[in-house]
């Protein structure tokens, strides 16, 4: 079928345009969240003392899944003006330059698992059957949910060229509302709740759950699918809409 | 006999996007001011725009710039949408073609003819059956490995030119993409939209080009202040667009 080609055919050119110019081409996409993971490890961990054991296991298994969603969603509102010649020319589903981006990133994610692998070995915790329900589905929940933010941002930015300034700065609090670097447990009681609004915190939760102690943790899946489907339906409809302007806008 | 393409009293505005794109500093400030001018100040692109084309013909728009071809074009592509009216298109149309849309840089020739073939509507399996065809059409030798930044913009129009000449359409849409290469080039292209003409694929051309509307085109539509100017066969309109011009010409010079 063509739309399986086009999507093939697009997702490949990302990966191949994606590390042309790097010497070390596909290493990037693991030593960049290992760099995070390093620095972060030396503030959080040597500086600032945080009390959560095996800490940098902790952090990885955190940030790895981090890293695809800030990809994805710093790219977002780029998607369509990056891609302006395509739009105004030629007449396909604009919607899968997103999808392109964001499997791109979870392709790129997948391929860092094994980094996990090794360094959770270093702490004599071992990968588990549960890893291969637990893998797809929360990578289909993330896929969802960063195709929607993706697109929804894309969208926005058309008509509003302030939405990627916006999007820089709600990233980098969105990395800090999310527990990432420290323990969901660390958040004061009351504000424990404000979590549950905040629809990349139960996914981090349920990627680190299924690393560290092999287990589903059902509820907050079902919390982040609920995201992901709400958001998905928000976007959906607002692209419906105003997909038929783009080719005017850019 | 149907129409393949048939424009029904079309009219396309564009609204003015500057207050909206300008920022949202731009958009709150000047609200009231701003709502207004979304309203009432209108791009008109096209007016009141009709006419019908059947399969196998070979039509030229003409007209100056900012005359509404491309806009046409880009309603028949589906890229954009019709405010009045009706566009009915009833084939398989080539997406709207210029040359080099959708190249990447950074990648070779071939990977863009790969991805190109697709975007323009060529399964996977069948851009790779016509690989070697299209690079023996574009004549780029040794080049075809190399990332397309390096190649000149002749080279890059020979590139496009080949995707296109492989394409399988009913619909051929070609802005402004006759004018590529050195002459023996331009005389391949011509040969190869002969040839689609002869295997009946309806050709829809916008062009700057006087001779290439007589060498190519049965039937030529001139439109002028968005609105259509003449519809007749290609030799008639060309003659009245040049005296036309002829006139205005030695007019301003007065």
């Amino acid at each position: 079928m063509h739309t399986t080609d086009l999507l093939m055919a697009l997702t490949q050119k990302e990966l191949k345009v994606r590390y042309k110019h790097h010497a070390f081409g596909y290493l990037w996409s693991i030593a960049n969240p290992l760099a995070y993971a390093t620095i972060y490890f030396l503030v959080f961990k040597l500086v600032m003392k945080i009390d959560v054991e095996n800490f940098p296991i902790f952090l990885v298994s955190g940030l790895f899944p981090w890293q695809w969603i800030a990809n994805s969603l710093g790219v977002g509102p780029m998607t369509f003006i990056g891609n302006a010649p395509l739009i105004k020319k030629i007449n396909f589903p604009r919607n899968f330059l997103s999808l392109v981006v964001v499997i791109q990133d979870m392709i790129h994610y997948l391929a860092s698992i094994p980094i996990i692998i090794i360094l959770m070995a270093l702490f004599k915790i071992y990968p588990s059957w549960t890893w291969f329900i637990g893998i797809p589905t929360l990578a289909i929940i993330q896929l969802i949910l960063s195709y929607s933010l993706n697109l929804f941002t894309a969208t926005l930015n058309l008509f509003f060229r302030d939405t990627e300034k916006l999007v820089q700065m709600l990233m980098t609090f969105m990395f800090f509302l999310t527990p990432v670097v420290y323990k969901a447990e660390m958040v004061p009681k009351k504000f424990e709740a404000l979590l549950l609004l905040n629809p990349f915190a139960s996914l981090i939760i349920s990627w680190r759950e299924l690393f560290i102690r092999s287990e589903l943790a059902l509820n907050h899946i079902g919390i982040a699918l609920c995201w992901a489907i709400a958001l998905f339906i928000i976007t959906q409809v607002t692209y419906k809409k105003l997909s038929w302007r783009f080719a005017e806008v850019l | 006999m149907q129409p393949i393409v048939e424009f029904s009293n079309v009219s396309k505005h564009y609204p003015h996007y500057h207050h909206i794109t300008g920022g949202l500093k731009n958009l709150i400030f000047n609200l009231p001011k701003a709502i207004k001018e979304i309203n009432e100040m209108r791009f008109q692109a096209l007016k009141d725009i009709s006419f019908s084309i059947n399969k196998g013909e070979c039509v030229a728009f003409i007209g100056r710039n900012g005359a509404g071809k491309s806009t046409t074009l880009g309603l028949i592509a589906g890229v954009l949408k019709q405010n009045e009216g009706r566009v009915a298109v009833n084939g398989r149309v080539s997406p709207l073609l210029e040359l080099g849309g959708g190249f990447h840089p950074e990648l070779t020739g071939i990977e863009n003819i790969k991805l190109n073939g697709v975007l323009l509507g060529l399964s996977r399996s069948k851009v790779d059956d016509k690989l070697e065809e299209i690079i023996d059409f574009s004549e780029l030798g040794e080049f075809i490995h190399q990332p397309i930044r390096t190649y000149s913009s002749g080279m890059l129009a020979r590139l496009g030119f080949s995707v296109i000449a492989s394409l399988e359409p009913e619909i051929l849409l070609i802005d402004e993409v006759l004018a590529v290469g050195d002459a023996r080039f331009q005389e391949k292209c011509l040969k190869r939209m002969q040839a689609f003409k002869e295997e009946g694929v309806t050709i829809i051309l916008v062009t700057h080009s006087i001779s290439d509307v007589e060498k190519l085109c049965d039937r030529a539509i001139w439109i002028n202040d968005n609105k259509i100017k003449m519809d007749e066969s290609a030799q008639e309109v060309v003659k009245e667009y040049i005296k036309f011009f002829e006139i205005s010409h030695t007019q301003s010079l007065k």
